[in-house]
């Protein structure tokens, strides 16, 4: 196993729960990006303020990444622009039609112990795993 | 008009939480993925750091009549399993798995201005109209019933 970083894993994914947490308990909301997204880009009158401030806020970090850790954005892969395209297509149709991401299910959902966000987790885990072995190692990372 | 404040910051606290776990580098969340080969468990530790803290502050929500700063609470309270939410999940996984971005990290990202990011994004959205456009539910925020609809969502 190279490139394991366990503690500042930890620690992100602390903050990640930190925020979901202030969501939830002062706001009532759940931190699902996809959904929050989603209700941006079909707006519905009187719900959509919010979503659009926490994506500022989303983008506000990501200019305070570039600053205070620049490290957040060395992508080490990035697939060829049709490949791209074809996975945002697939991730922005797929979290809507299973109405989550890795957010609003695998961290809001399996914490909840929501049977549907369990078995949706499950499911994006296992199908991302199928996809990267066949890219990996029956395509021989040919992409 | 608290409420969006804290939208605004948790925001910035869920972006740091990507960057600083890794989850904004595909390299992190490809290693994640492939069980088979240099498996990267990384990851497996943004969601365990993640979960312990939610799942003592949807313990803690149990007990409140409402959220400090709105009326009510917007939870999904279905727990049906149907086709829509396992194909759902296996396409986003197919996506998630090729480009090695979901749509948290990658909406932080665009701060990166890297192109084949924006480029995500944009089919990211494009997706997202799409299937409102196949599908006559507009299910947007369909499966996410208010509770306790008295009152109305601070905006």
């Amino acid at each position: 196993m190279h490139n394991f970083t366990p503690f500042s894993a930890l620690f992100g994914g602390l903050l990640i729960g930190l925020s979901a947490s202030a969501m939830l308990l002062l706001d009532g909301k759940i931190a699902g990006i996809s959904g929050i997204l989603a209700g941006v880009l079909k707006p519905v009158k009187g719900d959509t303020l919010w979503r659009i401030c926490f994506l500022a806020g989303l983008l506000a970090g990501g200019l305070l990444l570039r600053i205070v850790l620049p490290g957040a954005f060395a992508f080490g892969i990035i697939r060829p622009f049709p490949i791209l395209i074809g996975a945002g297509l697939l991730v922005g149709f797929g979290t809507r039609l299973g109405s989550g991401c890795t957010s609003g299910h695998g961290v809001c959902g399996v914490s909840r112990l929501s049977p549907r966000s369990l078995v949706a987790t499950g499911t994006f885990i296992t199908t991302g795993a199928i996809v990267v072995y066949l890219v990996n190692h029956l395509m021989g990372n040919a992409l | 008009m608290k409420a969006s404040l804290t939208s605004f910051v948790s925001g910035i606290v869920f972006a740091l939480g990507l960057g600083i776990s890794g989850m904004t580098r595909p390299i992190k969340v490809i290693g994640f993925l492939d069980f088979f080969g240099a498996w990267d468990a990384s990851l497996a530790f943004v969601m365990l750091g993640a979960i312990a803290v939610y799942a003592m502050a949807y313990r803690w929500c149990r007990t409140m009549p409402s959220p400090l700063l709105a009326p009510d609470f917007a939870l999904p309270k279905r727990s049906d399993l149907d086709a829509k939410l396992i194909l759902g999940s296996m396409l986003f996984g197919a996506g998630w798995g090729l480009g090695g971005f979901c749509p948290g990290p990658a909406l932080t990202s665009v701060a990166a201005g890297a192109l084949p990011v924006i480029i995500f994004v944009a089919a990211m959205c494009a997706g997202m109209y799409l299937h409102s456009w196949v599908s006559s539910s507009g299910a947007t925020t369909s499966d996410w019933v208010v509770v306790a609809p008295q009152g109305t969502q601070d905006a």
